[in-house]
């Protein structure tokens, strides 16, 4: 397609043109590149911080060391059992809100119509404690259940907001968050206080239960979204630019629709494994297009989702001495006055709806 | 309003709303897990020396009946007081976070500052209630086609989905405070007793006489602002007086029944298609309708799925979300 371009621009007698269209193009490509590597820098900075640091004061000598399976008394313990499997769960989650929110943010053409905010997550985080606290199921069961939920809400949400969409869409999304909060918060009423901190856990969203059994299903399912994600992502660009224009440059409107249903499961595996982590999937898509200069990336997008999850986590652990706060309550803390921002300014939804 | 063919029995409508909020304070006296006999209830209201079982049921549901009493129809004209004030379809204390602000500076109070009495925390409550309406208010109004109503209601999600966030930081650093607040927060009636009516009574008086004096502003204020200062309003101190009830009676509410939604929604939408769009009828029938949607919600939500008792926050979640699609699907968002 680039070849196509640059010979329609490329007329004779502005032999110019070429080189300046080639010259902005590899400066965006360039910059893109730049980005994914600084950010990649970041997420591993961030994640050697939540493993190494914090209360228990790990040395990159002596993690290398327990990685190949050296026992350090008290040492290998701590890592082994919560830093390490809290981090990379948190690497995981992060990743999959952060790419199924720019998904639903970029194919919506509306920031906020981010899974978390439409009820998606919700959804999902409904159909699991009604799984735990009504049918006593466990594990695999469990995940099953969160994706089922998370499907049904969005086609639900699809549905009632008609084919107007733009921010009929976020309105009816957010009454169906309404009614699923008000349906975990009854499941939990019924549960012993405690398991209230486990109720936090499905409206907040915690890496408190890491485990590596979490992270091997978590790492399964993403191992086959993503390359479903990055074989249907080439429409993303054109659905960018509006329905019409998409439809007119070739794009199905069944495939924008396949795109959506991956990126609520996604979405789904991320609150399976972690209840819906306030607002990550919100804030992960417009922090990583302003980092790339307004271009959408969905690894961008992907890695800040991470590197927010992951961050949020330590700090949640960290910043008030004695008390563990879920990683959810940080990102929400976060999360909500940027939402407000992004209201005041109308800088919702972008050219069309 | 084209329903105009449909209020000319007013009095019907009245008559009928009155039963209903009627039935339901006789069902909530009668209604539970344990039912009881007309005999036995009236028994033991007019017995005071009556000292079983029986009359220690009916004294907690009298204590909740007025709870529930009060706080829908608090709610109610809340609601209509907003979505005249703001003419926007979606007003509600609820959906725009201002009982999100209430329940958290209510939390605040108990969980870090250690207030214990009542009559302080209803301060609390009403302060986090006018910080969430303000900034909720001012953020939308932010940008270059103002508050429309679903830039509040986007705003008011944020806010409460931000005041939630923070509520919750508060309650898991303390488990005591977690298990006074885990019903509350929910919205419920039951289980507080009757005194805390007393503390919070002369606030909501005080927010119903200021709300219901401006019903005339209200009743201009639809006309469009322009033509509200052609006819003379000071609209300023007006929309202050009538926000400042709001305030009063959102606040008070929460810190009866914890943040209940969608009554405040649900009761003047009803009212205006019972009574048409004058607000001198729409605000003392929201109060009716208000009051009668929370004691019907709480008798319902006692026996509908036994052995629990489903809160009445979630009951009005369940009545008040597909009135809520209805209006946002309806697409005439800005025509209150």
């Amino acid at each position: 397609m680039s070849a196509a371009t640059d010979s329609r621009v490329g007329t004779p007698g502005m032999p110019a043109g070429v080189d300046m269209v080639r010259a902005a193009r590899s400066r965006v490509s360039r910059r893109h590149r730049l980005l994914v590597g600084a950010l990649v820098v970041a997420l591993l900075g961030v994640f050697l911080v939540r493993v190494l640091l914090g209360d228990f004061t790990v040395t990159i000598p002596d993690f290398v060391r327990i990685l190949a399976g050296e026992q350090i008394p008290g040492a290998t313990f701590v890592v082994m059992e919560s830093k390490l499997p809290r981090a990379v769960l948190g690497v995981l989650v992060g990743a999959a809100f952060g790419l199924g929110g720019s998904v639903f943010q970029t194919t919506l053409r509306n920031a906020l119509a981010s899974p978390d905010i439409i009820g998606v997550g919700m959804g999902a985080s409904a159909a699991a404690v009604f799984a735990i606290v009504v049918l006593g199921l466990q594990g695999v069961a469990v995940s099953g259940f969160a994706i089922a939920g998370a499907v049904a809400v969005a086609v639900l949400v699809r549905t009632l907001a008609g084919a107007a969409g733009g921010y009929r869409v976020v309105v009816v999304g957010v009454g169906a968050s309404a009614f699923l909060v008000a349906v975990v918060q009854y499941l939990f009423t019924r549960a012993s206080i405690y398991d209230a901190q486990a109720a936090l856990v499905w409206l907040t969203g915690s890496l408190n239960s890491a485990s590596w059994p979490a992270i091997a299903r978590t790492a399964g399912c993403l191992l086959v979204l993503l390359p479903v994600v990055a074989l249907l992502a080439g429409s993303l660009r054109l659905t960018e630019l509006g329905d019409d224009t998409a439809a007119g440059l070739g794009s199905s409107p069944r495939r924008t629709d396949a795109l959506l249903l991956v990126a609520v499961l996604l979405v789904s595996v991320g609150v399976a494994a972690a209840g819906p982590v306030a607002f990550a999937a919100f804030l992960a898509g417009p922090i990583a297009r302003a980092l790339n200069g307004g271009r959408t990336s969905l690894v961008a997008s992907a890695l800040v989702g991470s590197i927010l999850v992951v961050g949020a986590d330590h700090l949640g652990a960290y910043l008030v001495p004695d008390v563990n706060l879920p990683v959810g309550v940080v990102t929400g803390a976060l999360g909500a006055p940027f939402l407000l921002w992004l209201v005041a300014t109308g800088r919702t939804s972008r050219r069309s709806s | 309003m084209t329903l105009t063919n449909r209020t000319t029995r007013p009095a019907l409508a009245v008559t009928i709303a009155l039963a209903v909020l009627a039935a339901g304070v006789v069902a909530s006296l009668h209604v539970g897990s344990r039912m009881l006999s007309p005999e036995v209830v009236w028994a033991a209201l007019t017995d005071p020396r009556a000292d079983d079982a029986d009359h220690a049921v009916v004294t907690a549901r009298v204590a909740r009946t007025v709870l529930a009493l009060l706080a829908g129809g608090a709610l109610g004209l809340a609601g209509a007081a907003m979505q005249g004030l703001t003419r926007n379809p979606l007003g509600d204390p609820g959906i725009l976070g201002i009982n999100a602000g209430a329940a958290l500076g209510m939390v605040t109070a108990v969980a870090l500052l250690g207030v214990t009495s009542l009559p302080v925390q209803i301060w609390f409550a009403l302060a986090g209630a006018a910080v969430a309406g303000v900034l909720v208010h001012a953020i939308a109004g932010l940008g270059r086609d103002g508050a429309t109503p679903i830039k509040l209601a986007v705003a008011g999600a944020a806010a409460t989905a931000g005041f939630t966030s923070w509520t919750s930081a508060l309650l898991i650093t303390d488990l005591q405070t977690l298990e006074t607040f885990r019903f509350w927060q929910v919205g419920t009636v039951g289980g507080r007793g009757v005194e805390v009516v007393g503390p919070v009574l002369p606030f909501l008086l005080t927010g119903a006489v200021l709300a219901l004096t401006g019903a005339r502003l209200l009743d201009v204020l639809a006309l469009g602002d322009d033509l509200a200062r052609g006819l003379g309003r000071r609209a300023g101190l007006d929309r202050l007086v009538v926000g400042l009830s709001v305030i009063l009676l959102a606040g008070a509410a929460t810190a009866l029944a914890g943040p209940i939604a969608f009554v405040g929604l649900v009761a003047p939408h009803a009212a205006r298609i019972l009574l048409g769009p004058s607000y001198f009828r729409i605000l003392p029938m929201s109060v009716v309708i208000g009051a009668a949607l929370v004691t019907w919600a709480d008798v319902v939500g006692r026996v509908i799925l036994p052995p629990t008792e489903v809160q009445v926050g979630i009951m009005t979640a369940v009545i008040g979300v597909p009135v809520f699609f209805a209006l946002v699907r309806r697409g005439r968002m800005g025509s209150l």
